[in-house]
């Protein structure tokens, strides 16, 4: 198979991708400074989307792109904010193109920052091709439909919202939970028809103690080279984070499409981001839409999100989790809902359930993965698979009811039936939904417990199931607990 | 479309992602298409102050500076339209993606002036004589397009008078000259403007349903050609998966599937999907009738505004040739989006969450191109538009879904707790009407099915009565109900699951014909009138309870999709199996 032919050749003179391509004219005439707003007269000749280098006084540089271009003003987005800046003593240089990033498989096994410079005190990553970070759409038709599963080994979302190769699928959760855990479990675990994936983790506003954690997590991957991460922690600079999504996804299309990899891009946390592009559009003095949002929330997301997927007669796969923590727990806030509308299903984490003690705190009643009909089952996974899936959902949903009418009327009121729902409801958390931080299921285990949580019901309530795989699955009466 | 050179051309002044001003552009008119800069971007005229004009770009405006050139072309946004739209899959702006590279880079814009479908060839055969006086929608002959499609070449719009010359059969590329009317050349493709509707002679006032194969629409809120329906829903109410099932099996000629800033994964499902299902009707394969115009959410924003457009023009071509064609856009708040977007760029007033006023005023103007009509050739054919809306935080108040709901003759609401409970299609009974509902009923009584009316509020007022007693239930607990009350509630699941339920992913229950639902809805009615007979005699509800009744709900799965027979078959034994109670 050829590689995908991706725009953007290499460049001749390899180096680091902050470094300038050429001297460029520098412009000084620095008219305005507002938020991470820079606004420079004077600078004829620069297109729109552009990349730009920002001298000040003493040497220290910053970055930064075009957001407007009116007449000879431009205005610019300074990635490292704009502190400690003045209107005097700046020069900027414009790259005369968008940003582009080198890219390569010297990634792998490397730790950077937001920007894609080195923290783990190696030299400046350096690659074998040069592409624009904001990548270009896939064509529609040349996409091939995903269809293979992801094995997480846990058996939550194995079982019940199966991830598929190619899919984005994201994590939405509540400060406190352990969203970071779960997602960094998927990272350590995940694997596709046996063969395991390289993880690119991009941190946006993370706590240093949550890096920690996660850099601990993923040691492993990161010894073997399997592992990207870029780290944008809370107290780096917020408009850094529009950048660091960016270079993750254009890192793992190289390493997906041209290297034939599978690539899971971990994100998190998406509403840091997108409070990043809030700040950017507050400073612009733009029309809000929600929230203070802006109107193109939801097309900027889609860049990042729609940057998954699988190429026809190509090896390789991008398959993303992004993470966000849903403010107040409100699943209509505009992040949430605008990834939602953008990616195939959530997995949901509610704090009941983390507060019974289970872990990961899956609701799964309003948790889906949209690609599981086709990346579960007969010749994908186990040919009950589907079937058991829809059985212990719409029985869980049974016993929700049942258990809200045992609060109202009390357990002995219930007739047996709605008993047993209550023992299933039981049995399927503490035995197939609660695992260890660290368990590996196999996917033959996770089904075999969702089976035996089935047992806990009477027969003819199981009516999603056919006679024929009652008889090979359903464990013999003798053998229940 | 043709150039004019040179004397007309400004020059850009400002830059804003869509939005670029352009300053010396002369005579420029509203809606005139620009070329910017060096890779010639495709913008339109949106506003024009004196000097200098606003356009919105239709492409990925980078590198674009102040002082690059600014053409105009004489010309508004406008498809080519022709053979060799079927099957096909196009842009927003109709260029052909399936001939596209893989990666939808600027520098595309200036291959894609040669799309592949102008060098096929194709067979006309004339079906008009010279010398005879030929207006606007008239057939000059036909070429065989693809599987049950005939395709009609068509006297242009705006042209009539002699036919002084037409081509005897013959193989011909589609900008070939096929005819002379009136002395203008005529070929198999025109270039068509799309933000106008294309004319038809006049509106048709009677009904005729639109068979969808899904059976809460056409049982409860049935659709007829040429109406519009909307369908709002929150995300993961399987509202693609709704228009996915009506786009496969709906009884229509030609099905426009506009995926208007959706997920890239699930045009390439559609169109998986479409390539490999046969068409019941006419044995080719469903894609053979489907026209995908695809502008995902990550391709340019405001192509995704004029995709709708070219969808619903590319419908009204078909119509045109007399067919039905159905239009289905998802999602039109994505649209609406980019309106806004744009809007905002521009520093217009907002009105409602930043949407800008004229929303309600565009919406309108959408789907009012819906219609049943006789087309100016004389034939009767329809466009029938479906809209999803996508309300954020599955929010009903917001704009777009209160401004759709005004403008459409049905709307089928989804329901986020349907569809968390996994009953799909989860089209809310509450939440939905459809307008033409009696109009159905009499085209139902005068088409054989008498009894469609009276079967459809039978099923309307369990459906009420059962979610009361829910209700109640939930309360006080169903065992304290009397009887038939009992049976009521029992009647809504048997009606909820084996009726209104339907699985997209079989083989059987995917696609339900018109008798097979409604035998499904008799099933279930005459078992609760059975019920009914045997509570009034003095049988516990418990005893009905305890009744295994799967076979009525497993009656949509056993019988094929159009096997009414099987499902009469089903009926008789269940009632004699409650026949034993007595």
């Amino acid at each position: 198979m050829s590689p995908a032919a991706v725009p953007g050749s290499p460049d001749g003179a390899p180096g680091p991708w902050l470094r300038d391509i050429a001297a460029q004219v520098s412009h000084g005439d620095v008219r305005e400074l507002r938020g991470p707003l820079l606004i420079a007269g004077s600078a004829e000749g620069v297109g729109w989307d552009e990349f730009a280098t920002v001298d000040l006084d003493g040497g220290e540089q910053r970055h930064g792109l075009v957001l407007e271009v009116d007449r000879d003003l431009v205005t610019l987005q300074v990635l490292e904010s704009t502190d400690g800046m003045s209107l005097g003593g700046i020069g900027i240089r414009f790259q005369g193109r968008p940003l582009h990033l080198q890219v390569g498989t010297g990634w792998l096994g490397r730790v950077c920052n937001g920007r894609g410079e080195p923290l783990d005190g190696g030299p400046p990553v350096a690659g074998t091709d040069l592409r624009p970070v904001s990548g270009w759409p896939l064509n529609p038709v040349r996409r091939e439909p995903p269809q293979e599963p992801v094995l997480t080994g846990i058996s939550v979302i194995d079982a019940l919202t199966t991830l598929v190769r190619g899919q984005k699928l994201p994590i939405f959760s509540v400060p406190g939970l352990p969203h970071l855990t779960v997602a960094t479990q998927i990272a350590a675990q995940a694997t596709s028809s046996g063969q395991s994936f390289r993880v690119v983790f991009a941190a946006m506003g993370l706590t240093h103690a949550d890096i920690a954690y996660v850099r601990d997590r993923l040691e492993e991957r990161s010894a073997a080279e399997e592992l990207v991460l870029l780290l944008n922690a809370a107290d780096d600079p917020v408009i850094e984070r529009i950048l660091t999504p960016r270079i993750a996804l254009t890192v793992a299309e190289y390493l997906a499409y041209t290297e034939g990899h599978d690539v899971l891009v971990i994100m998190s946390d998406m509403t840091s981001y997108a409070e990043a592009v809030r700040e950017v559009s507050a400073a612009r003095r733009e029309i809000p839409a929600r929230r203070g949002y802006p109107g193109y929330l939801y097309s900027d997301l889609a860049t990042l999100y729609e940057r998954c997927g699988r190429i026809k007669d190509h090896d390789g796969s991008v398959t993303i989790v992004p993470v966000l923590t849903m403010p107040a727990g409100d699943i209509t806030h505009p992040v949430p809902d605008l990834t939602g509308y953008i990616t195939e299903g959530q997995i949901v984490l509610a704090p009941e359930i983390d507060a019974r003690g289970v872990y990961p705190p899956v609701d799964v009643l309003s948790s889906l993965s949209r690609l599981m009909r086709s990346g579960a089952g007969t010749g994908r996974t186990r040919e009950d698979h589907l079937d058991v899936a829809a059985q212990v959902l719409a029985a869980l949903a049974r016993a929700r009811q049942a258990a809200e009418l045992a609060e109202l009327v009390g357990a002995a009121a219930l007739s047996e039936t709605d008993r047993s729902y209550i023992a299933y409801q039981d049995m399927v958390e503490k035995e197939l939904f609660n695992q260890g931080q660290a368990e590996l299921r196999s996917l033959e285990d996770t089904l075999g417990r969702a089976w035996a949580a089935l047992a806990a019901l009477p027969e003819q309530e199981l009516t999603m199931l056919s006679t024929a795989l009652l008889a090979r699955y359903l464990p013999r009466q003798a053998d229940r607990p | 479309m043709e150039r004019i050179a040179g004397g007309r051309d400004g020059a850009i002044v400002r830059v804003s992602g869509p939005l670029v001003e352009v300053e010396g552009a002369k005579d420029l008119s509203m809606l005139e298409l620009l070329a910017l800069g060096p890779r010639s971007i495709s913008a339109e005229t949106v506003a024009i102050a004196g000097t200098r004009a606003t356009l919105q770009a239709y492409e990925y405006t980078g590198g674009l500076k102040a002082g690059d050139r600014a053409a105009p072309t004489g010309g508004q946004l406008s498809a080519l339209l022709g053979p060799g739209l079927l099957g096909q899959v196009f842009d927003g702006l109709m260029r052909p993606l399936s001939s596209a590279p893989l990666w939808l880079t600027p520098e595309r814009a200036e291959s894609a002036a040669e799309p592949t479908v102008l060098t096929r060839e194709w067979t006309f055969r004339p079906e008009a004589s010279t010398g005879t006086r030929v207006g606007t929608g008239d057939v000059l002959g036909t070429v065989p397009e693809s599987g049950a499609v005939v395709h009609r070449v068509l006297v242009p719009a705006g042209v009539s008078g002699e036919l002084s010359w037409l081509a005897a059969e013959c193989r011909v590329h589609v900008l070939d000259t096929v005819a002379v009317v009136d002395g203008r050349n005529v070929s198999l493709a025109e270039p068509c403007p799309v933000r106008r509707p294309r004319p038809f002679r006049s509106r048709l006032s009677d009904t005729v349903p639109l068979h969808t194969g899904q059976r809460v629409l056409d049982l409860m809120f049935p659709v007829a050609r040429g109406a519009a329906a909307a369908v709002p829903g929150g995300f993961g109410t399987g509202k693609t998966m709704m228009l996915q099932q009506i786009a496969k099996w709906s009884d229509a000629d030609v099905i426009v599937y506009v995926g208007c800033g959706e997920r890239g994964n699930e045009m390439a499902d559609v169109l998986d999907g479409l390539s490999q299902l046969e068409d019941g009707r006419t044995g080719g394969k469903l894609i053979d009738r489907t026209v995908i115009i695809a502008n995902t959410s990550n391709m340019p924003m405001m192509a995704r505004e004029a995709s709708i457009f070219t969808g619903i023009t590319v419908a009204e071509y078909y119509r045109d040739m007399g067919y039905n064609a159905v239009v289905i856009a998802d999602s039109t708040s994505r649209w609406a989006e980019a309106l806004r977007e744009f809007a905002n760029r521009n520093g217009d007033l907002p009105a409602e969450e930043g949407y800008p006023a004229n929303l309600a005023s565009e919406l309108a103007a959408f789907y009012e191109r819906a219609g049943r009509v006789t087309t100016l050739g004389g034939t009767t054919a329809s466009v029938t538009v479906i809209g999803a809306v996508s309300p954020p935080g599955g929010d009903m108040t917001e704009p777009v879904t209160t401004d759709s709901q005004r403008f459409v003759r049905c709307l089928w609401t989804l329901d986020r707790d349907l569809a968390y409970s996994r009953h799909y299609p989860a089209v809310s009974w509450t939440g939905s009407f459809a307008r033409d509902a009696d109009a159905v009923g009499s085209w139902h009584a005068a088409n054989g099915d008498p009894g469609w009316a009276g079967r459809r509020a039978r099923a309307a007022a369990l459906l009420a009565e059962s979610d009361r007693l829910a209700e109640l239930a939930d309360i006080i607990g169903a065992s304290s109900l009397p009887g038939h009350e009992r049976v009521a509630l029992l009647g809504g699941r048997l009606l909820r699951d084996g009726v209104l339920m339907q699985n997209a992913l079989s083989p059987n229950d995917g696609f339900c014909s018109a008798g097979k639902g409604a035998a499904l809805l008799d099933l279930v009615l005459d078992v609760v009138d059975a019920c009914q007979a045997l509570v009034a005699r003095g049988v516990a509800a418990t005893t009905i309870e305890q009744t295994d009744l799967g076979p009525v709900l497993r009656a949509r799965e056993d019988a094929g999709p159009a096997d009414a027979a099987a499902v009469r078959a089903r009926r008789d034994e269940v009632l004699k199996a409650l026949e034993v109670l007595r």
